[in-house]
């Protein structure tokens, strides 16, 4: 039965995991580029869900949604300001920038929000559900952080699959130049990918801190690289492979935290995450790398 | 006045001087040839005429329309269709999907199924792997969809880059059939060829491109005629 409920756990970080992953990975297939500012979006989106309630009595939903429209504006003006004037810049200087625009965010937030850590009240006030006597606690978190993963698994995929828009997606990640004469605006294009990446991060930080209420400006650093982790993992610009990797790596944490060892249950997740990039380099449900010559 | 007039452009990658002072006309209803050997600047020609690179001087007027730092995607909606080099089709799309985005910028449903109807048609083919990745379709295959996706748009110039290019003379000689047939229904055509011979016999006229320059221009069969055309590009 403590196996049942650590793999339930497992499951509800993994969801949030796997949320985080979508930004990072439909940023990747489209851009070709990582965006390590990703987790800090995590955190702003948070921070403006707490004071949405907390100063201005919001109910929960409408608060999230105000986190969704910030950090959406957020993370298309970081794209604008940041990343567009480097669309032909190295790689490197892309990562590099990403890095710097991480960094910026917390900072600011620290200004903005201060350092020390905030209480956050969950967002959900459901109790949960008590199975088995009482043996098995499903909290209500748990039940909402599962049902908000797989809601917006197949949203988005409805979307990439089935419109218009979702179709000049998939043609830009493919081939940009090609999509261009089409009549397709990249720019745009990539604007609207950061725009949902950002939303779905908004909606990560309220899930993540509604489970783990310690909120403080690094609070989104360790997340964003756990879920890049699961993006690579999955095979990184594969939607369905965030999902997979994302669920995967919170089960292994969990359950490495609970056999191994706590302090180990980080080591664990990156010593998986080796071991698969050694046997399937491109990941689980990575595609074959078509660099083109 | 011409359909097509591109006016000295001038095009660098970084410091290479790729095209140099190039200047051609296109005339409504023509098909005119573009040729040269490999690295002389034909692909670069189209990607500047279509938006994909930008001329650092010079003009390129469509339809009396100056669309020189016209962005690619706007120069589509006005009626020219590049099919570029290498095919260049979405293969994790499916062929319907793929003909779906050279529709892209239109709006008109109704109008959309007749250009369906009309390609289908055209590439029976494509019909019958509707459904199937586009990136499991033949060389071929794969050369009648990018065709067929250009069509989509119902353009009124239609620029082909290489379109003979790695296929077997099969359906080489099917390409430069379709192309002729593209023709006759009123779609003007600017074909860039190493082909020299095919592109010829099918073409009005001609320019003949060496390292970035215009070196000859004229009618498609007094070049095929010049002794020195015939000595560097038709192995005569």
């Amino acid at each position: 039965m403590t196996f049942l409920s650590y793999l339930i756990n497992g499951i509800s970080l993994g969801s949030v995991y796997a949320i985080i992953a979508l930004g990072y990975t439909m940023v990747y297939g489209i851009a070709k580029m990582l965006n390590f500012a990703h987790g800090d979006v995590i955190m702003v989106g948070a921070y403006v869900s707490f004071y949405a309630t907390s100063l201005y009595g919001l109910p929960t939903w409408a608060s999230v949604l105000v986190a969704a429209i910030v950090c959406t504006v957020l993370g298309v003006t970081i794209e604008r300001l940041a990343y567009k004037p480097l669309r032909t810049a190295p790689s490197l200087a892309v990562l590099i920038t990403a890095i710097g625009v991480s960094y910026f965010l917390q900072n600011a937030a620290q200004l903005a929000f201060g350092s020390s850590p905030i209480v956050f009240p969950s967002a959900v006030k459901f109790e949960g559900i008590r199975l088995f006597d009482g043996q098995l606690v499903i909290s209500g978190i748990t039940i909402v952080t599962v049902l908000a993963c797989i809601v917006i698994m197949i949203a988005l995929t409805l979307f990439i699959n089935k419109t218009k828009m979702g179709r000049a997606m998939r043609a830009v990640s493919e081939d940009k130049g090609a999509a261009q004469l089409m009549g397709v605006n990249v720019n745009s294009t990539i604007s609207m990918t950061f725009a949902i990446g950002s939303a779905l991060a908004a909606i990560a930080g309220v899930l993540l801190c509604s489970a783990y209420p310690t909120l403080q400006p690094t609070t989104g650093s360790m997340p964003g690289i756990k879920a890049f982790t699961a993006a690579v993992f999955g095979g990184i610009g594969s939607i369905p492979g965030a999902m997979i990797g994302g669920l995967l790596l919170g089960v292994i944490q969990i359950l490495g935290s609970a056999y191994i060892s706590t302090q180990l249950s980080d080591a664990v997740v990156f010593a998986v995450l080796i071991v698969v990039l050694l046997v399937k380099p491109t990941g689980l449900m990575g595609k074959k790398m078509n660099e083109k010559v | 006045m011409a359909m097509l007039e591109v006016k000295d452009i001038n095009v660098y990658y970084g410091m290479i001087h790729a095209i140099q002072g190039a200047s051609f006309e296109v005339n409504e209803g023509d098909i005119v040839a573009l040729i040269g050997a490999n690295g002389a600047g034909k692909t670069t020609i189209l990607h500047t005429v279509t938006g994909l690179l930008q001329a650092k001087s010079g003009s390129i007027t469509f339809e009396g329309k100056d669309i020189t730092r016209m962005p690619a995607h706007k120069i589509v909606t006005h009626g020219m269709s590049h099919v570029p080099e290498g095919r260049r089709i979405f293969s994790q799309l499916s062929v319907y999907e793929n003909l779906l985005m050279g529709a892209y910028t239109r709006k008109d449903k109704g109008e959309v199924a007749a250009s369906f109807d009309m390609v289908y048609e055209r590439f029976p083919r494509l019909k019958e792997r509707r459904n199937q990745m586009a990136g499991t379709l033949s060389g071929g295959e794969q050369q009648m969809l990018a065709m067929g996706r250009a069509l989509m748009s119902k353009p009124k110039i239609l620029l082909l880059d290489e379109p003979s290019m790695g296929l077997s003379p099969l359906f080489v000689s099917e390409v430069f059939k379709i192309i002729e047939e593209i023709s006759a229904q009123g779609v003007t055509v600017l074909l860039v060829e190493q082909n020299a011979k095919k592109a010829l016999a099918i073409a009005n006229r001609a320019y003949v491109l060496e390292t970035g320059k215009i070196v000859k221009s004229g009618d498609s069969h007094e070049l095929m005629n010049d002794p020195s055309i015939k000595a560097a590009y038709l192995g005569e």
